[in-house]
């Protein structure tokens, strides 16, 4: 018996040392990043991009203790090109996970290529209901949020700051309309009136006339992007700016504020994160992310820097090993790691549960500006689609 | 529904299509005089824009800004036509197409690596920074009313140029029947280079004069090319006067139809498909007015002699 047991443990040290050894003769760990690149949404490719990279930077080029081999591909904002991309990623260079995308048209399209080609999908933006929902798969993680979760901290702030009479404008397309939905669906006031505007529109002055004409305790509009830059402006001179208080969804963030300026000081934004979360893990965050790329990091970067941190944790519960994909996905799972944000845990639908703050625009004494935190609105917010997923 | 809100729009709408016309007046004069369609006009139009945020980080005077990036999309156009353009004349539509469609691409880039992605700001010079109080809680910036008023200024100019000089002889001319202005005796390609030059310039004053109001982005350039096409395509190619009244009319139509669709809708439907429809429609408006144009007057509304 004792014989028996002797040989019990000859044999175990024998396949822990195999093992070991293993580990340390890996090949690179690719990991394939897929964000929008170029195009009027270029900036916020890359931050997700500078972000990844930055993470692994700051790790001494490893994760989890292996070597690490970053492909970038840009996607163009193209879902045909993003499908392509991501399948030459998954077939020809075999990696073992693709870290995006930037937006939730491109995830659709990219999802099945990616996870039924053997990889893990980590988002590090998007994050659309479906995914969330009925649709959830076991190899996709997400880092940012549920999507109808930052037009919800907007509505759910105006009920409870004593808006009477809000004025809501979005883009003419699906997001859009979700994101009107989203605020509708906490605020309870009077929406004066709905706005679709063409996607992509240049000059507000109709709009702001009718905002005028309106006279609304507040607006809510979310205007992505370049359509963000030229509606603050136009809120701004048009004088509307001391009167309506102005509610954003993705309108006002570190990635439209260089452009922006002080005509957005003083607006509101929804978010999980500000760059002046008061951590330490933040602030060598955000203090490295400004020497290394010479911008304030956003959103779009910091949910990128968990990814990579998020890895990193797994692949150290693995021992660098991403073979067992159930090992992996367990330890993926357990989420752990220091999220820039603070708290940080996955849902049975792997998409996180935390804290939404409302977020307001402020100059630095640098002149820089960036978004900072004003109060939270939700505490531990789990989306309310993980109920349809059939993931435990 | 106030009176006050009905001027108001209609200011909105006439602005709008001040702003258009500065675009497309460039473009259907490189259009209308050298049969060359040049879908590089919007990058051009950027370009005026960067130009004018670099040389006022430089200058950090507005007007010298102006200055410079006049000059500078100048040189530009001048340096495009040299280098690409004139090899293309000849040659079928879809040769331009091709052609300047891979300038588009590749100036977006070139301007992405240079100035980044990230989306740049001008701001409204201080002396003019100013608003006047429209309506009850509305502000109107003196700028939009300098841009209204830069915008009648280059129609005026142009209109002058064009019929009452010696160049613009040569211009209405070159356009119509270049083989014989050639054999009388005018280089017609330098004429095509400076007209060239000057509708790229054109475009830059737009670009300059639109910065503090829009975003200065990659890309700016081609959702409003494609304005200034039906813009041109409603006027009459070629025809300046027909690219000012085409331009007024579809700001008109465009804003008015933004401001009342949905409220017109709602008396006939009920509230919340009137809110789907509404947009949908005003959106399709110039396009509407465009295949009705199109359909009455195959040649556009002022269609250039001679075509």
């Amino acid at each position: 018996m004792q014989v028996l047991s002797r040989i019990v443990v000859a044999a175990a040290v024998l396949v822990v040392s195999v093992l070991g050894a293993q580990a340390q003769t890996q090949d690179k760990l690719k990991i394939g990043v897929i964000a929008t690149l170029s195009g009027p949404p270029a900036v916020l490719g890359q931050q997700l991009r500078n972000g990844f990279e930055l993470a692994i930077k700051q790790l001494g080029g490893k994760l989890g203790g292996r070597e690490v081999e970053v492909l970038v591909q840009d996607d163009g904002l193209k879902p045909d090109v993003a499908v392509s991309k991501v399948k030459a990623l998954v077939d020809r260079d075999k990696v073992d996970f693709v870290v995006g995308p930037i937006f939730s048209n491109i995830l659709q399209a990219i999802m099945k290529p990616a996870t039924e080609g053997g990889a893990i999908l980590i988002s590090p933006n998007a994050g659309t209901s479906n995914f969330a929902g009925k649709d959830c798969n076991p190899n996709f993680f997400v880092t940012s949020y549920q999507n109808d979760q930052v037009h919800e901290v907007l509505g759910k702030y105006a009920q409870d700051s004593g808006i009477k009479k809000a004025f809501i404008m979005a883009p003419n397309y699906q997001a859009g309309k979700d994101s009107l939905a989203g605020f509708k669906h906490y605020f309870k006031g009077e929406v004066v009136d709905e706005v679709y505007v063409p996607l992509n529109q240049l000059d507000y002055s109709a709009e702001l006339s009718k905002i005028a004409a309106a006279k609304p305790d507040a607006i809510f509009v979310f205007l992505p992007g370049g359509m963000g830059v030229n509606f603050v402006k136009q809120f701004r001179q048009a004088g509307l700016a001391d009167k309506v208080k102005f509610l954003s969804a993705f309108t006002v963030d570190e990635s439209t504020l260089p452009a922006q300026k002080d005509a957005a000081l003083g607006f509101f934004g929804g978010a999980n994160w500000a760059p002046n979360l008061d951590n330490p893990q933040n602030k060598a965050f955000v203090a490295a992310y400004e020497k290394e790329y010479g911008a304030v990091p956003g959103t779009y970067a910091f949910q990128a820097y968990d990814a990579a941190l998020l890895i990193d944790s797994a692949l150290k519960a693995t021992k660098g090993d991403t073979s067992n994909k159930d090992a992996l996905r367990a330890a993926l799972k357990k989420a752990n790691f220091q999220s820039l944000r603070g708290k940080f845990k996955f849902n049975t639908n792997h998409y996180p549960i935390q804290d939404f703050y409302l977020v307001k625009v402020a100059k630095r004494p640098d002149g820089k500006f960036q978004t900072e935190i004003v109060k939270k609105v939700f505490e531990d917010y789990a989306d309310p689609h993980a109920k349809d997923c059939p993931m435990k | 529904m106030s009176t006050t809100f009905l001027l108001v729009q209609t200011l909105n709408g006439l602005q709008l299509g001040v702003l258009l016309f500065l675009i497309a007046a460039g473009l259907t004069l490189v259009f209308g005089v050298m049969d060359f369609i040049n879908l590089a006009h919007g990058v051009q139009y950027m370009l005026g824009a960067y130009f004018a945020v670099a040389f006022y980080s430089v200058t950090g005077n507005f007007l010298a800004a102006l200055l410079l990036a006049l000059a500078a999309a100048l040189v530009f156009g001048i340096v495009l036509e040299f280098l690409i353009f004139r090899h293309l004349y000849g040659r079928d539509h879809l040769d331009h197409v091709i052609a300047t469609f891979g300038i588009i691409l590749f100036l977006n880039s070139a301007v992405k690596i240079v100035w980044g992605a990230a989306p740049l700001s001008l701001p409204i010079p201080e002396a003019l920074s100013g608003s006047i109080l429209l309506m009850d809680g509305l502000l109107y910036p003196v700028w939009r009313l300098v841009i209204i008023g830069s915008g009648l200024a280059v129609a005026a100019l142009l209109y002058v140029f064009v019929n009452y000089t010696r160049i613009g002889m040569l211009v209405r001319a070159g356009s119509t029947h270049a083989p014989i202005v050639a054999a009388l005796g005018v280089n017609i390609s330098r004429l095509f280079t400076i007209v060239f030059g000057f509708g790229a310039m054109l475009a830059g004053f737009a670009g300059v004069m639109i910065a503090p109001i829009l975003s200065v982005e990659p890309g700016m350039g081609d959702t409003i090319l494609i304005l200034a096409f039906v813009v041109i395509v409603i006027g009459g190619v070629g025809s300046i006067r027909g690219a000012f009244i085409a331009a007024l009319l579809i700001g008109l139509v465009d804003t008015l139809g933004r401001s009342f669709a949905v409220d017109i809708l709602r008396l006939v439907m009920a509230p919340s498909p009137a809110r789907t429809v509404g947009p949908a429609i005003a959106s399709m408006l110039i396009y509407l007015l465009m295949a009705v144009v199109l359909y009455l007057r195959p040649t556009g509304l002022f269609p250039a002699r001679g075509r």
